[in-house]
């Protein structure tokens, strides 16, 4: 759709920008003023400057945990994408069925984090817990309160369980705008399963994977509550991941000065990866002709 | 011949394929509930001294202890309110800037677009301790408001996106007509816009909802008593005398029938929903 150019457009964003510069752009600065600043209590503050960035940089426990981070993001987008895909091709296509599908897949997304959290933790608990119970007495050596590999793999299945429904739905939304005539054309043409995906499916589901891919990110790479709830961030530090850090960091050890260094270095993190994303996304949109 | 019968004959496999996929995700999914549950509906010694797979004897004592007692039940309350609170807030503001990001185009809106975005990829942890201070500062810590504010920070940038989506499908012509017709702006919007993207606007509080309704960290850091959300009730369970097992899954059960119901409403849409409008 061609738009045509209204400054007074502008009228109509205020109420937003009002909003959100009192709930974003406020809180942002004050972040930037601890992060420049050192304190000793009574609000006594004087200049710092680049300190808390370099003491930052420079700090192994934030590299440890952004390590952490990038490598449970990568696996479980790597795992998320691909299944969601593959459900969302098996799921129904309409009928009651396809109804029951979608609000059963879309149960675990509509539960507190922390309720997600507590639900794990009691599912992989060897006394008490089915799975961990199961794996017990299959002669596993399954804790993940003491056991690293065990803590990481309970966090992931956690994640997997949580999220895959959202890329699946998205995916299932995008195969069900598929014109019926693209399938009888490809049959047609006697194209195989494998070229049906990949030719007709895949492009036209791309769209909207890029928003999964997106969101799946972003939520991946602020995860917070559920491994804290589980895990607590460990055994030692194995499932602390940033923001588990950070929260650590600000609002456990009141070291406001590196807390604020690291969250902007967190958070500008997140934007550029995610501004690559959303590149890539408008020209999608731009390459179908929205 | 042989080609159609080779063709049904793989036809069969691949639907019952579909449904052992479904079946096994399905199962997958629901698995990890159903513990919950059977676990909300057992006494707490049948929890720990023997383990079954479901209740030897059914009890919905746990469920009565959560009903009754206050200190529980507000804390859905709580959450109800600000969840409330916040879609009302986020629509308000999102409608006209998503009529405007679809319709015109104007000086900086693109980056403008972009930097609402960014709000929705702001990690609550950045924000938890500004936040804290800054509504403390005014006098808003443990309320509701506070909660629905600070919850808009992430929850508008996703309104605007969602509605601007849904906006775009609607043809331009129907603006114009109206204009001609002599409806003025606000009227033409509260009168013949909103009804056009009726859904869009469902969908946008079905997110809006799942979005506020699921966040622990900014609820539990700006409320202590007055506005405490249930989610953050249930880190109480965790007492001296050990965790009350059976409470605190009964607790999770209970937090989980608001969301079935908003799914049950919008199942229609939930495909569309989940495509931001963008198919």
């Amino acid at each position: 759709m061609n738009k045509t150019v209204n400054q007074k457009a502008w009228f109509l964003i205020l109420p937003v920008l009002v909003l959100v510069a009192f709930s974003a752009v406020i809180p942002l600065m004050t972040v930037v003023n601890y992060s420049v600043q050192d304190t000793f209590g009574k609000n006594e503050f004087f200049w710092a400057g680049l300190e808390w960035f370099e003491e930052m940089l420079g700090s192994q426990r934030m590299w440890d945990a952004l390590g952490r981070q990038i490598t449970f993001s990568a696996i479980i987008l790597a795992i998320e994408i691909p299944l969601g895909i593959f459900v969302a091709l098996n799921m129904p296509k309409k009928g009651f069925w396809a109804s029951l599908c979608l609000v059963l897949m879309s149960l675990p997304l509509l539960i507190p984090w922390n309720v997600v959290g507590t639900i794990w933790q009691i599912f992989g608990r060897v006394d008490i817990g089915l799975l961990g119970h199961t794996l017990a007495a299959m002669g596993i050596d399954y804790n993940y309160t003491q056991n690293p590999t065990a803590a990481w793999i309970t966090v992931i299945v956690m994640d997997v369980w949580h999220w895959t429904s959202l890329v699946a739905l998205l995916a299932y939304a995008g195969l069900q705008s598929i014109p019926d005539a693209y399938y009888q054309a490809a049959k047609i043409d006697q194209a195989n399963r494998w070229k049906v995906f990949r030719f007709i499916e895949l492009p036209k589901i791309m769209g909207v994977l890029m928003i999964a891919i997106l969101l799946r990110f972003m939520d991946s790479f602020m995860i917070y509550t559920e491994p804290f709830v589980v895990t607590g961030g460990g055994p030692g530090n194995a499932t602390t991941f940033l923001s588990i850090d950070l929260v650590k960091m600000a609002l456990g050890q009141f070291d406001l000065g590196p807390a604020a260094a690291f969250s902007i270095m967190y958070y500008l993190v997140i934007l550029l990866v995610s501004y690559v994303f959303y590149t890539v996304m408008t020209n999608l949109d731009k390459r179908d002709g929205h | 011949m042989s080609d159609r019968a080779k063709k049904s004959g793989m036809a069969l496999p691949k639907i019952n394929g579909s449904a052992v996929v479904m079946g096994l995700y399905l199962l997958f999914l629901l698995l990890p509930i159903y513990w919950l549950l059977t676990m909300s509906l057992k006494t707490n010694s049948e929890i720990l001294n023997s383990f079954t797979l479901w209740p030897q004897n059914l009890t919905f004592d746990n469920y009565m202890t959560i009903l009754t007692d206050p200190s529980w039940y507000t804390g859905y309350l709580n959450s109800m309110a600000y969840v409330v609170m916040n879609m009302v807030i986020s629509l308000a503001v999102a409608l006209p800037a998503a009529y405007a990001f679809s319709r015109y185009t104007f000086l900086g809106d693109k980056h403008l677009f972009f930097w609402l975005l960014t709000n929705r990829m702001a990690p609550p942890a950045v924000f938890a301790l500004p936040f804290f201070q800054l509504y403390s500062s005014i006098g808003l810590f443990d309320t509701h408001i506070a909660v629905a504010l600070a919850h808009a920070l992430f929850n508008v940038p996703l309104a605007v996106w969602i509605l601007e989506g849904f906006m775009r499908g609607v043809p331009k012509e129907i603006d114009e007509t109206a204009y001609i017709d002599g409806y003025s702006f606000p009227r033409f919007f509260i009168r013949i816009f909103t009804p056009l993207v009726a859904s869009g606007i469902g969908v946008t509080a079905f997110f809006l909802f799942m979005f506020s309704w699921v966040e622990l960290l900014l609820s539990r850091t700006l409320t202590s008593v007055n506005a405490k959300p249930i989610a953050a009730t249930m880190t109480r369970t965790v007492g001296a005398a050990g965790i009350d097992w059976g409470v605190l899954a009964a607790a999770g059960i209970l937090t989980i029938i608001p969301g079935a119901l908003v799914i049950y409403f919008v199942r229609n849409y939930i495909a569309k929903g989940f495509a931001l409008g963008r198919v």
